[in-house]
C-alpha cells in the first residue's frame, strides 16, 4: 500500500521539510507522503536508520523539541513538573504497536480533531499565523520522530500507585 | 522613591525565584471560598496564583505595580500639549469620575464605529482634548495611566455591553479565541478553558482572565498591558502576534472581558 515515490518528488520535499536539522537522510518520508492506515497507524519507518531510544528520550524533556513532559507524566524522574494536560505515557509502550504510536506522534489530530497535542510531523505550512522563522518546518524531524517512537517502545511498565 | 522601588524589586526577585515552588500548592480543590475572585465557574488568575503572590497583590503598599499607579496619579494632575490642560482640569477628582470606568471598558466609540479600550480613550483625551502628543502604547506613561484608571475601579464588577453594535466585534473576538493558529496549532481555549487548573509543565494553567490588567508580573519586573499578555500566549505558540492596540486584540479584549463579567476589577493585578 506504500506510495511509490520517485527520488527527483521526494528529494527536494525532504530537504525543506527538515530545514536546519542538517541530518537528514535522503531517504526519509516527506510529511506529505506519510501513509495513514485505517486512521489508527502509520507501519513504514519515516527514515532506514533505526531510532534510538536514548536520543528520544532526550527529545522529550528538551522544550524546544518534544517537550512531551509539558503535557504528559512520565518515567523520567530527574526533571520535575510533569504537565497534566494529557494522559501518563507510562505503559505506552505495551498499549500500542511502534505504528500505533508514530500516527500519534506525527498527528494525533487524525484521531481527535480538537486535540491540544502539537502534530509534530506536519508541515507547519498548514497552519495559520505561523512566525516567520517557524514557516515551511516540521515540529520535529523525521529521524527524531523515530527516536522518540523508538524511547515509547520501551515505555511498557505501568505507573506505580 | 528610588529607594523604595530597589528594595521592592529585590523582594520581588526572591519571590519570582521561589514562585515557581509555590505553585504546586493545588488551588484545584472546588470547595474553597475564594469570594469576590469566583463568579459561578469564573475564577480570577488570582486564585490560581500562589499565597505569597496573593499576598503581595492584596497589599496595597507592597504591590510592586503601585508605584505605576501612583505615576499615573501624578500624571493626572500634570498639564500637557496646546490646550495646556491636565486630565484633572476637565476630569476633577479621579476617584469620582473614574469609579466604575474602567469595569466598563472596550467600550463603542462613535467617531470610529468600533470599540475602543481604555489605553485608547486615553489617547484620544490627549490629542483631542488636550493637544498633547499620543502615548506610545507600551511605554511607561500609558502603562501607568491606565493602571491609574482602572485601579479607580478596584473591587468593581466588569460589566461589558456586547449587545447592539458591540455585537460584531465581540463575535470577532470569540472567532479568535477558538481558532487554531501558530506552529503549536492551539487556541487560547485549549489552555485557558479546556485545561484551566491543569498544570502544563511549571505552569498552572488559569482561566487566561484580564480583570487585572495592567499587571505586575515578576516576569517582566514591572506592568504590562493585556495586549503584551495576548502577544506572549501567540508567541509561546510559535504564532506572529498582532499589534499593540490592533483592532484583533481590542475584539479579543472584548470578548475575554465579558469572559470575566462579574470578577472585580485587580488592577494591578500580581502574577508570576
Ligand atoms: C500540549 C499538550 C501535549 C503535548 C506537548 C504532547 N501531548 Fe501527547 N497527548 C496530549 C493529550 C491531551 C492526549 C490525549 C488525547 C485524547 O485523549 O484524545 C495525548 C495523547 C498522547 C498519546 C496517547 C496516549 C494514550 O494512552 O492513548 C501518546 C502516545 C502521546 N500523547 C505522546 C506524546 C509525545 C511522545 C509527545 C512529545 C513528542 C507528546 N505526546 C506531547 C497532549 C500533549
Ligand atoms: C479638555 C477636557 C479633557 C481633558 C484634558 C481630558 N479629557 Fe478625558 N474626556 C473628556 C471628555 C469630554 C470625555 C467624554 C467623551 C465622550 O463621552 O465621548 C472624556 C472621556 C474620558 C474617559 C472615558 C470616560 C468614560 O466614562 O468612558 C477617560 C478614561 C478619560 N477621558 C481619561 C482622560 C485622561 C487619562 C486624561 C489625561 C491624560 C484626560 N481624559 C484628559 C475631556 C477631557
Ligand atoms: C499553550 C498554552 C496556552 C495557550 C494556547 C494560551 N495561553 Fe495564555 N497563558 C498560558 C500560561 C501558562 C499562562 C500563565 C498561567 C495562567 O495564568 O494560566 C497564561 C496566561 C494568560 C493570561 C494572564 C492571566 C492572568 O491572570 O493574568 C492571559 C490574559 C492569557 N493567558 C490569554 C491568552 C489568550 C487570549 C490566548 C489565545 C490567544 C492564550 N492565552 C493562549 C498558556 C497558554
Amino acid at each position: 500500500m506504500l506510495k511509490q515515490k520517485s527520488l527527483a518528488k521526494l528529494l527536494p520535499l525532504t530537504v525543506a521539510a527538515a530545514g536546519f536539522f542538517a541530518t537528514a537522510a535522503v531517504a526519509d518520508v516527506a510529511p506529505s507522503d506519510v501513509v495513514i492506515v485505517d486512521d489508527n497507524e502509520i507501519p513504514q519507518a519515516l527514515t532506514d536508520t533505526a531510532g534510538d531510544a536514548a536520543k528520544g528520550r532526550e527529545l522529550a524533556v528538551n522544550r524546544k523539541k518534544g517537550n512531551c513532559l509539558a503535557c504528559h507524566v512520565m518515567p523520567i524522574d530527574e526533571h520535575g513538573f510533569h504537565g497534566e494536560v494529557g494522559p501518563s505515557l507510562w505503559g505506552v509502550g505495551g498499549n500500542y504497536s511502534a505504528a500505533e504510536l508514530r500516527l500519534r506522534v506525527v498527528n494525533y489530530k487524525v484521531l481527535n480533531e480538537d486535540v491540544i497535542m502539537p502534530a509534530f510531523y506536519v508541515n507547519s505550512n498548514k497552519m495559520h499565523r505561523v512566525l516567520k522563522k517557524f514557516e515551511d518546518k516540521t515540529l520535529l524531524s523525521a529521524q527524531e520522530v523515530e527516536d522518540i517512537v523508538a524511547y515509547l517502545q520501551t515505555l511498557t511498565e505501568e505507573q506505580p500507585d | 522613591m528610588k529607594i523604595k522601588s530597589l528594595v521592592i524589586s529585590a523582594a520581588t526577585v526572591a519571590l519570582a525565584s521561589t514562585a515557581y515552588i509555590g505553585l504546586s500548592v493545588a488551588f484545584d480543590d472546588d470547595s474553597h471560598d475564594w469570594g469576590d475572585y469566583q463568579v459561578e465557574d469564573r475564577r480570577s488568575g488570582y486564585t490560581y496564583r500562589s499565597a505569597e503572590t496573593r499576598a503581595l497583590q492584596d497589599d496595597e503598599f507592597e504591590n510592586p505595580g503601585m508605584v505605576g499607579v501612583d505615576h499615573g496619579a501624578e500624571l493626572w494632575n500634570i498639564a500637557e500639549g496646546s490646550e495646556g490642560k491636565a486630565c484633572a482640569d476637565c476630569h476633577g477628582d479621579a476617584s469620582e469620575s473614574m469609579a466604575k470606568v474602567g469595569a466598563t471598558y472596550p467600550k463603542f466609540n462613535a467617531a470610529s464605529s468600533k470599540p475602543i479600550n481604555v489605553e485608547q480613550r486615553i489617547n484620544l483625551c490627549r490629542v483631542e482634548n488636550m493637544g498633547a502628543e499620543p502615548f506610545k502604547y507600551e511605554s511607561g506613561e500609558m502603562l501607568n495611566m491606565t493602571a491609574f484608571v482602572k485601579n479607580q475601579s478596584l473591587g468593581e464588577p466588569v460589566n461589558v455591553v456586547i449587545d447592539g453594535e458591540m455585537a460584531p466585534f465581540f463575535e470577532k473576538g470569540k472567532e479568535f479565541y477558538y481558532e487554531r493558529r501558530g506552529q503549536l496549532d492551539m487556541a487560547c481555549s485549549h489552555c485557558h478553558e479546556d485545561n484551566e487548573g491543569n498544570m502544563i509543565r511549571a505552569d498552572h494553567l488559569s482561566q487566561g482572565q484580564i480583570n487585572g490588567f495592567p499587571t505586575y508580573r515578576f516576569k517582566w519586573q514591572k506592568l504590562g498591558s493585556v495586549h503584551r499578555r495576548f502577544r506572549g500566549c501567540n508567541k509561546n505558540i510559535r504564532a506572529t502576534p498582532y499589534k499593540y492596540g490592533s483592532d484583533e486584540y481590542v475584539n479579543l479584549e472584548l470578548y475575554l472581558t465579558w469572559r470575566g463579567r462579574g470578577l472585580p476589577i485587580e488592577t494591578p493585578a500580581v502574577r508570576n
